[in-house]
């Protein structure tokens, strides 16, 4: 623990007998104490258990019994699980880009608005600071047939057809999308404004000298420049719709993850996995497997990050 | 941040720079923003209008009325989840606060064997996703005795691995020469760390206090399930069985949704500033 230790004579006793380097070693140790044993227990033992569990069967009742790979077997044979895992997955393939793309067209041109440009961006950003759980049910009701649903009211005022939208099996899953974009869209903004802040002028007054146009600036410059902040917001916000639930969990409360499974996430399978079902080690290896995804996410992120 | 647009080469008055195409980008500018906000435009105007107006959409109501809010306020249930909700989000983000900065700046200013690997086994849990972790706390919740506290609400966020990465990234610009000083002058370590060393990053401290107060203000999955009494819901939990059991009176949910929605706009506009400023910094670090 203490390197220095053999400079202090065995004899002498007691704090004053200490070395500085001693001292600050045994205040630093002391400093991590409660937090090691914190990240202990209610990180690493738990994760371990999450584990474990994955290979037993268990409802809280009686013991967890060993099962091996059972858990898995059954969950690759779901066809529930494949039609979760796929939802998913389209969360965050169709999520993740539509709102990459439509926060960094904003910043792009925000960045250049002097106009009231506090007051846009706070615009944009206020939905970020709301709760979802609150806002999944405005948007549940938007998504209402009319006469009560705001945006059938406004389709059906300009003469288009009314939308089954959260009833549809296949509208559904793009509609509770929409509210998780919309939620995350601000805070994406916000951190390419930053980004985009960070890169020095004179390099784009280089550019103007050399006579680039915006297109070849945007392309040569703010984009290559722009790849730390992109990635990370690519990783944050794949993560976020990996992990979605609250949305989804509030919009379909009368048939959670519905109809017919077609907007459930693995969050969601999970929750009623364990919290209805009380199938524990079936639950367990669920999260297991989206453990392993969001572990895949994140080295690509290391990756793309060490290449530069 | 208008300091630093005034920098900008383009030192003309606005109208002067006036160009279609600016004008044009503006303008659908601010019309993304409106749409933005049109549902929380709409959740307020909803909350205030009666059963029967709900079917119009207009978006000032015809006859506002605060009836909803009496309604809603009535059985104190709302103010009973708002107050722990409060209570919860309070004791967290002091609780990161201290200690995820106390690690951050042991990590980053002490040297001693076993440092790196402390800050590798804190920052893999970053890869834990918290969905993993809920199963084995509830069952230690239960065994405990933790379920339906506001411990037991409270005990998985305690420390952060993001807080303390960003904090010892923040520590790690604080020059030594401060910290050797008060050495010089006596103090003990924690006191350096506490008067000397925290002072010199509070920006990064309201970061990390906005970002927890934030999180937990908003959590829904653990406390909805670590709470199965109506006496220990936090809002958001609360929020979504009231809106179950109100069915489909619109403009009940409404209104609680309003409710739970409030709290954090007017710390909003009052902090306008600061929050940008602490989501960029906590957005450029972590």
């Amino acid at each position: 623990m203490a390197s220095s230790q053999h400079f202090t004579h065995p004899r002498m006793r007691g704090w004053d007998r200490l070395t500085i380097g001693q001292k600050r070693v045994i205040w630093a140790w002391g400093f991590l104490a409660v937090p090691i044993l914190f990240y202990a227990i209610i990180r690493f033992y738990p994760t371990f258990t999450a584990f474990y569990l994955s290979f037993t069967d268990w409802n809280l009742l009686r013991s967890p019994e060993f099962i091996g790979t059972a858990n898995y077997q059954r969950m690759f044979a779901d066809a529930a699980f494949w039609q979760v895992f796929r939802n998913t997955f389209a969360y965050l393939i169709w999520g993740t880009p539509i709102s990459l793309v439509i926060a960094f067209v904003i910043s792009y041109y925000l960045d250049r608005v002097r106009l009231m440009h506090g007051f846009i961006r706070a615009l944009y950003f206020l939905p970020f600071l709301t709760t979802a759980a609150a806002m999944a049910w405005v948007w549940r009701w938007f998504y209402q047939p009319v006469p009560i649903g705001f945006i059938n009211g406004m389709l059906s005022s300009i003469g288009l057809p009314q939308q089954p939208f959260l009833r549809s099996t296949s509208q559904a899953l793009p509609a509770i999308m929409v509210t998780a974009i919309w939620a995350g869209l601000g805070f994406q903004i916000i951190i390419f404004l930053a980004g985009l802040r960070a890169i020095p002028q004179t390099y784009y007054e280089a550019a103007r000298v050399d006579g680039l146009g915006e297109w070849a600036i945007l392309t040569r410059i703010t984009l290559p420049l722009l790849r730390p902040t992109t990635v990370f917001l690519v990783v944050f916000s794949s993560i976020g719709f990996l992990r979605i639930f609250d949305q989804v969990y509030n919009m379909t409360t009368n048939d959670p993850g519905g109809p017919l499974n077609s907007t459930k996430p693995l969050v969601l399978m999970i929750y009623q996995s364990a919290f209805s079902s009380y199938d524990m080690g079936y639950a367990a290896a669920q999260t297991v497997v989206l453990f392993t995804i969001l572990l895949i996410v994140s080295l690509i992120q290391l990756y793309l990050l060490r290449r530069r | 941040m208008a300091d630093m647009s005034a920098n900008r080469p383009e030192m003309l008055p606005w109208f002067a720079r006036l160009q279609p195409g600016a004008v044009l980008v503006w303008t659908l500018l601010f019309l993304g923003g409106v749409v933005m906000v049109t549902p929380l435009v709409l959740m307020f105007s909803t909350s205030l209008k009666s059963a029967g107006q709900i079917y119009d959409l207009r978006f000032i109501p015809a006859e506002p009325t605060l009836n909803n809010y009496v309604r809603v306020l009535a059985d104190g249930w709302f103010l009973r989840w708002f107050m722990n909700s409060m209570i919860v989000a309070v004791c967290v983000t002091v609780s990161n606060v201290f200690f995820d900065s106390l690690v951050g700046y042991t990590l980053a200013k002490f040297k001693f064997r076993g440092r790196y690997i402390i800050f590798i086994a804190i920052l893999s849990t970053l890869m834990i996703p918290t969905e993993m972790l809920v199963i084995p706390w509830y069952l230690m919740s239960a065994q405990f005795g933790w379920l339906d506290t506001y411990w037991g609400i409270m005990f998985p966020g305690m420390m952060t691995a993001f807080g303390t990465f960003l904090m010892k990234q923040f520590f790690e610009t604080v020059p030594d020469d401060f910290i050797e000083a008060a050495r010089v002058d006596g103090m003990n370590e924690f006191m350096i760390w506490w008067k000397v060393a925290m002072p010199l990053v509070t920006p990064a401290l309201s970061a990390l206090a906005i970002f927890t107060f934030l999180g937990n203000w908003t959590a829904f999955f653990w406390p909805l399930i670590v709470t199965t009494s109506r006496d220990l819901y936090t809002l958001p939990v609360g929020l979504s069985s009231f809106a179950v059991e109100q069915s489909i009176q619109w403009e009940m949910i409404m209104t609680g949704a309003a409710l739970a929605t409030i709290p954090t706009l007017i710390v909003f506009l009052v902090l306008q500033r600061f929050i940008v400023r602490g989501v960029m910094l906590a957005g450029l670090k972590g």
